[in-house]
């Protein structure tokens, strides 16, 4: 009778939406890759020789493996071994920078004869698995130092080496379980912090000072109504300023045009033009009045009225917040000018490569370049399946892999990455809301300790090729080719899945 | 607090997939930049250049034309190591122009990647068959026909203008229509009728790779385009004519014009000293020596320079005063070798006093003039002499003077003809028509260009009225602007022009010792009437001026001819102009008296008398 049971269970236990969504995104790589990979001489999906048809084999090899987990491995070994799985991935992580085959540039890859397998990429189920079991720990006070200490080695061993292996973008991922450690108590003003300064460092490089300083106004402002209570007032007033502020680049350009535009209809055609010499024209100086000047004065008008404010109700949080946005402003100007004076230009490069900034198509950003034409061609509907011609004649580098999004992009168009971005999110929410709903804590840790490595690479690698995000290759979940990855993350969804289901089954 | 932070993550979570949608939204639908980009990065366009119109003279005669040209183009990629030395000696270049080059190319290699670029601009035909009989050779380099513009005729460099590769200002101001590469026309007609002469670039388009490498026509070639010529122009000009008015102004400043007054059509504008046809060819290489030269070839003197007018304008005022009354063809004045007014005399030459009208428009009186202009200012009609004096410029404006003719040649400059506040402002209000005497012989605060004058008479020789002068015929496909065709009327009645004709009918045709100021124009059979001009200026020696129509009744020709610094209008002009009537009237220059004088005035150089700038 074992095994009726067995199957009333299975019905209503598993958590069938995950399954479904995880399903849903690899048939959509699979279809993508077949794709991406098709130029000029047309094959069969299931060719073995080409991408489409080995992906189709590590789709069903994933899905023995899927099997395996929820039906022949009992669930609750998992939090018992966690601490042995960590040792062992961690020892090959070292042992791949020996031994492993270099690919470009990165010592990460283990290679069996064809296979290729990267230590990495299970690195972030065994770190889960400890992570979890750490904190599923009764009564454990994640402020102690000591416990800090520990959380923190846990997480941090294992980037490291990855980074040794300089695989930036898998050592990244790690970041994500701050997410985990906020949500069983760290305080959020780390997380806040640490979002602000990284948030102010990228603009004042990638957009302008301006765009920095307009961020931090506002959320200077927003934190001080929150305290103070007025919230409405902030709204409004702010909402009406930021607006009128941030069109004033906008305007400014206008008027630059129109100028330049002035100036080139007075040298007319038919009249030998000086070069060099700027014809007048009338306000035509108001070309010079750059908007940041403009903020820059009314800060300075304004700084003495908020100073003298708060001395006068001497309100701690009125100090703060001038010393909050002095020290903003001071950040977001001494990275400019840090950039601009004291880096040398190789280094200055090596910064503008990361952060994807490069306006140099054939060079540096033109990874980058050739992935926004990709996806910008693909307009609202795409070109449709197989039409894609940007990514077919490989102008997008590593298009079925990390650049799989692309082939979204071009050929299904905004609806199909708005369909790709639902189903991860839906996946994401999902994991958070089983795992809120768990009694047993490793269970509920694991969850997000999934959800936070999927978000990860979910914004790392859409980012990345839509130019918000420096390209540093790493996969998108379930999409992407590759045996590797697309097994780590079956075997990383499909553990919480079976633990879930553990959950379930007994309440 | 603790059991609200899922509800944080998962807002988070939204406000991520938020900002990824808009950043894809923003380039998928907002932004067209990714759209066009992708065209261009799988699609080769090869451009198929189209020939440019021709622009032909008013008979037919080819005055610019065009030849064919190659381009040399190299694919880096494509070449395997070649003989230097043999390319060069077969395209006629340095050595180092193609070491220098091959260099480039190869530090720009990954810029160029399967790419093709052009290495040679526009070789000859010669010079490109015989490359291409050794272009097995190097394989890597092809040649690319794109046509270049000849000139079978040195006729009107000035008017017709040059054709140049677009320069980055050019591109600033015309950016969506032009590219890198392309020609267009940058003065004269070319420019003014640049979007006839262009044509429509075609294109063939091919897939590539994102090596460069062609995969292949696009579409089986379903969407190429074959390229549109250009339209073909029909000019007013004569090319014979004015190629003959170059010869007659060479070693000269100044300018002729020449207009069928029956149509307003030029029919030659030479500005001298002007641009040969052979610098337009090639205007790159002879930019320096023309921009050198102290007596600005680039500039068209015949619609660009402002001169006084000098005596011609007499037939103005003349006009005018019959017009309003106060002059009668009968009237006779004295002259005392000039008008005496105050202590002050404004001088004249020695010819019989007193003298009547057709007299005085024979022997061109100052003295005459000055009575004349006195009496139209002076005129009780008007309260005011500001009225009167404003009215007199209404006159002058309306034979076209003191304003932009409107004809279709760009840059075409208005001149100067005060008005009443001019000189209330700078006399302060004190001033009556003494003051401004001058003007009745085409001196002082007045300029006029030799088009204006060239019109001016054109509509004496109408009786009355004018046509817009233009140098663009209507033809195939060419349309030019209706008011081309209206006649325009000035201000005097028609009746009063045969008066000054007969006058100026005299000046030529009297005879020597008669006292008319420009027998030398006289060309037997022609009935020439004409008037001289000499016009003082702050620039050194006076201008030598005429005018002259002819025949007299049904007349074929107006001509204006202007010479800087050449004395009286009988020393230069009249003789030039003359000439140019005979040419155009006759087909030749009659032999004896009228050849030498042609002879002469070929051989003629003031340039010395001209001040530089």
């Amino acid at each position: 009778m074992q095994g009726n049971i067995h199957e009333r269970g299975l019905r209503q236990s598993l958590d069938w939406s995950l399954v479904l969504y995880y399903l849903l995104l690899v048939l959509i790589g699979w279809i993508n890759i077949y794709a991406s990979t098709q130029s000029a001489n047309p094959s069969s999906i299931f060719d073995f020789d080409f991408r489409a048809g080995k992906q189709f084999v590590w789709i069903l090899s994933g899905l023995g493996l899927a099997a395996l987990i929820l039906f022949v491995i009992p669930p609750q070994i998992w939090q018992r071994v966690s601490l042995p799985i960590y040792g062992g991935v961690v020892l090959l992580l070292v042992a791949v920078i020996f031994l492993g085959s270099e690919v470009k540039g990165s010592h990460s890859w283990f290679q069996f004869g064809p296979v290729s397998f990267q230590p990495a990429e299970i690195s972030k189920i065994s770190t889960a698995l400890l992570l979890s079991s750490f904190l599923a720990q009764p009564n454990l006070r994640l402020s102690a130092p000591k416990n800090l200490a520990a959380v923190a080695a846990i997480i941090i061993l294992p980037m490291l080496i990855i980074l040794a292996e300089r695989e930036t973008g898998s050592a990244l991922v790690y970041v994500g379980f701050i997410f985990v450690l906020y949500r069983y108590g760290m305080s959020g003003w780390v997380l806040g912090f640490a979002g602000v300064t990284i948030l102010l460092f990228i603009v004042t490089l990638t957009a302008s000072p301006y765009t920095s300083l307009l961020i931090l106004i506002t959320l200077i402002s927003f934190i001080n109504a929150l305290g103070q209570k007025h919230f409405w007032k902030w709204f409004w007033i702010l909402a009406g300023s930021v607006l009128v502020l941030s069109l004033l680049p906008w305007i400014h350009g206008l008027i630059s045009e129109a100028v330049t535009a002035a100036q080139s209809r007075i040298d007319s055609t038919y009249t030998v033009t000086l070069p060099g010499k700027e014809p007048h024209v009338p306000f035509g100086f108001l070309k010079a009045v750059k908007p940041i000047y403009l903020l820059l004065a009314m800060s300075v008008c304004a700084l003495p009225h908020f100073i003298i404010k708060a001395f006068r109700s001497r309100d701690a949080a009125g100090y703060l917040s001038v010393a909050a946005f002095v020290a903003g402003m001071i950040l977001v100007f001494s990275t400019q000018f840090i950039f601009d004076k004291v880096l040398q230009p190789h280094q200055q490069r090596r910064i503008e490569v990361l952060l994807g900034m490069k306006e140099d198509p054939s060079g540096v950003g033109y990874n980058v370049n050739q992935s926004m034409i990709a996806i910008g061609s693909g307009g609202f509907t795409g070109k449709g399946f197989l039409q894609g011609t940007q990514t077919s004649y490989g102008f997008v580098p590593e298009q079925s892999t990390d650049f799989i999004f692309c082939t979204v992009g071009e050929e299904w168009g905004f609806i199909g990455c708005f369909i790709v971005i639902l189903l991860y999110v839906l996946m994401i929410a999902r994991l958070i809301i089983d795992a809120e709903r768990c009694r047993d804590p490793f269970t509920a840790t694991y969850g997000y300790c999934v959800a936070a490595c999927i978000f990860m690479h979910l914004f790392i690698n859409v980012g990345m090729t839509i130019g918000i995000m420096p390209v540093i290759g790493i996969p998108l979940p379930l999409l992407s080719y590759g045996g590797s990855s697309l097994w780590a993350f079956t075997v990383l969804i499909f553990i919480f899945i079976a633990l879930y289901r553990e959950e379930k089954k007994y309440y | 607090m603790k059991s609200n932070r899922p509800t944080k993550l998962l807002i988070g979570l939204g406000v991520v997939a938020a900002i990824l949608l808009g950043r894809i939204f923003y380039i998928q639908i907002l932004n067209p930049r990714f759209k066009r980009d992708a065209t261009k990065n799988s699609m080769y366009y090869e451009i198929v250049y189209p020939t440019r119109g021709v622009i032909y003279d008013r008979n037919g005669k080819i005055l610019v034309g065009n030849k064919a040209a190659y381009d040399i183009l190299v694919t880096p990629q494509e070449v395997q190591p070649f003989d230097t030395l043999e390319l060069a000696s077969l395209l006629d270049v340095e050595p180092s122009f193609i070491v220098e080059k091959m260099e480039e190319y190869s530090r720009d290699r990954k810029k160029i990647g399967y790419n093709s670029v052009v290495m040679l601009r526009q070789v000859p035909v010669e010079t490109y068959y015989r490359f291409s009989e050794k272009i097995y050779k190097f394989p890597g380099f092809r040649g690319q026909a794109r046509s270049v513009r000849e000139y079978p005729i040195n006729a009107g460099g000035n008017l017709l203008g040059y054709v140049s590769e677009v320069d980055a200002d050019f591109l600033k101001r015309h950016g969506d229509e032009y590219r890198p590469g392309d020609c267009a026309g940058r003065t004269g007609i070319e420019a003014a009728r640049e979007r006839e002469l262009r044509g429509e670039q075609g294109h063939n388009i091919f897939l590539r790779n994102s090596r460069g490498q062609i995969e292949g026509s696009y579409k089986d070639g379903e969407m190429d385009k074959e390229a549109v010529p250009g339209k073909d122009i029909v000019t007013t000009i004569d090319a014979e004519l004015q190629r003959y008015g170059q010869s007659l102004m060479r070693g000269k400043v100044g300018s002729i014009v020449a207009i069928e007054p029956s149509t307003g059509e030029i029919l030659a504008m030479v500005s001298s000293p002007g641009i040969d046809v052979k610098m337009l060819a090639d205007i790159g290489k002879y930019w320096n020596e023309i921009s050198s030269n102290p007596y600005k070839p680039m500039f068209n003197r015949a619609v660009q320079a402002s001169y006084p007018p000098g005596s011609c304008f007499k037939i103005v005022n003349g006009l005018i005063g019959l017009q309003e009354g106060v002059l009668k063809p009968n009237y006779v004045y004295p002259c005392y070798k000039g008008y005496h007014y105050g202590d002050r005399v404004l001088g004249c030459h020695l010819h019989k006093s007193p003298l009547n009208m057709e007299e005085s428009i024979m022997m061109s009186c100052n003295a005459y003039y000055c009575y004349v202009l006195k009496n139209i200012l002076e005129n009780k009609k008007y309260a005011s002499l500001g009225e009167a004096f404003d009215t007199w410029h209404d006159y002058v404006e309306s034979f076209g003077f003191g304003r932009k003719l409107g004809s279709d040649f760009p840059a075409e400059l208005s001149g100067f003809i005060p008005t009443a506040k001019h000189y209330e402002k700078m006399y302060k209000g004190r001033w009556n028509a003494l003051t401004v005497i001058s003007l009745s012989i085409g001196q002082g605060e007045i300029g006029v260009t030799p088009l204006h004058l060239a019109n001016f008479c054109a509509t004496v020789a109408n009786r009355g009225y004018y046509y817009i002068p233009h140098v663009i015929k209507a033809s195939e496909g060419v349309e030019i602007d209706p008011k081309y065709y209206e006649k325009q009327y000035t201000m005097v009645d028609t009746t009063h022009f045969q008066k000054v004709i007969r006058g100026m009918w005299r000046a030529v045709n009297s005879g020597a010792g008669s006292g008319g100021t420009a027998s030398i124009a006289h060309v037997n059979g022609l009935n020439i009437c004409g008037k001289t001009g000499t016009a003082q200026n702050p620039r050194g020696a006076d201008h030598s001026v005429f005018m002259c129509f002819a025949p007299m009744d049904n007349p074929r020709i107006a001509v204006a001819a202007y010479v800087e610094n050449g004395g009286f209008g009988a020393a230069w002009a009249a003789p030039i102009a003359s000439l140019m009537v005979e040419k155009y009237l006759n087909g030749e220059i009659a032999p004896g008296e009228r050849q030498d004088l042609e002879g002469r005035m070929r051989g003629g150089n003031i340039l010395y008398k001209v001040k530089k700038n």
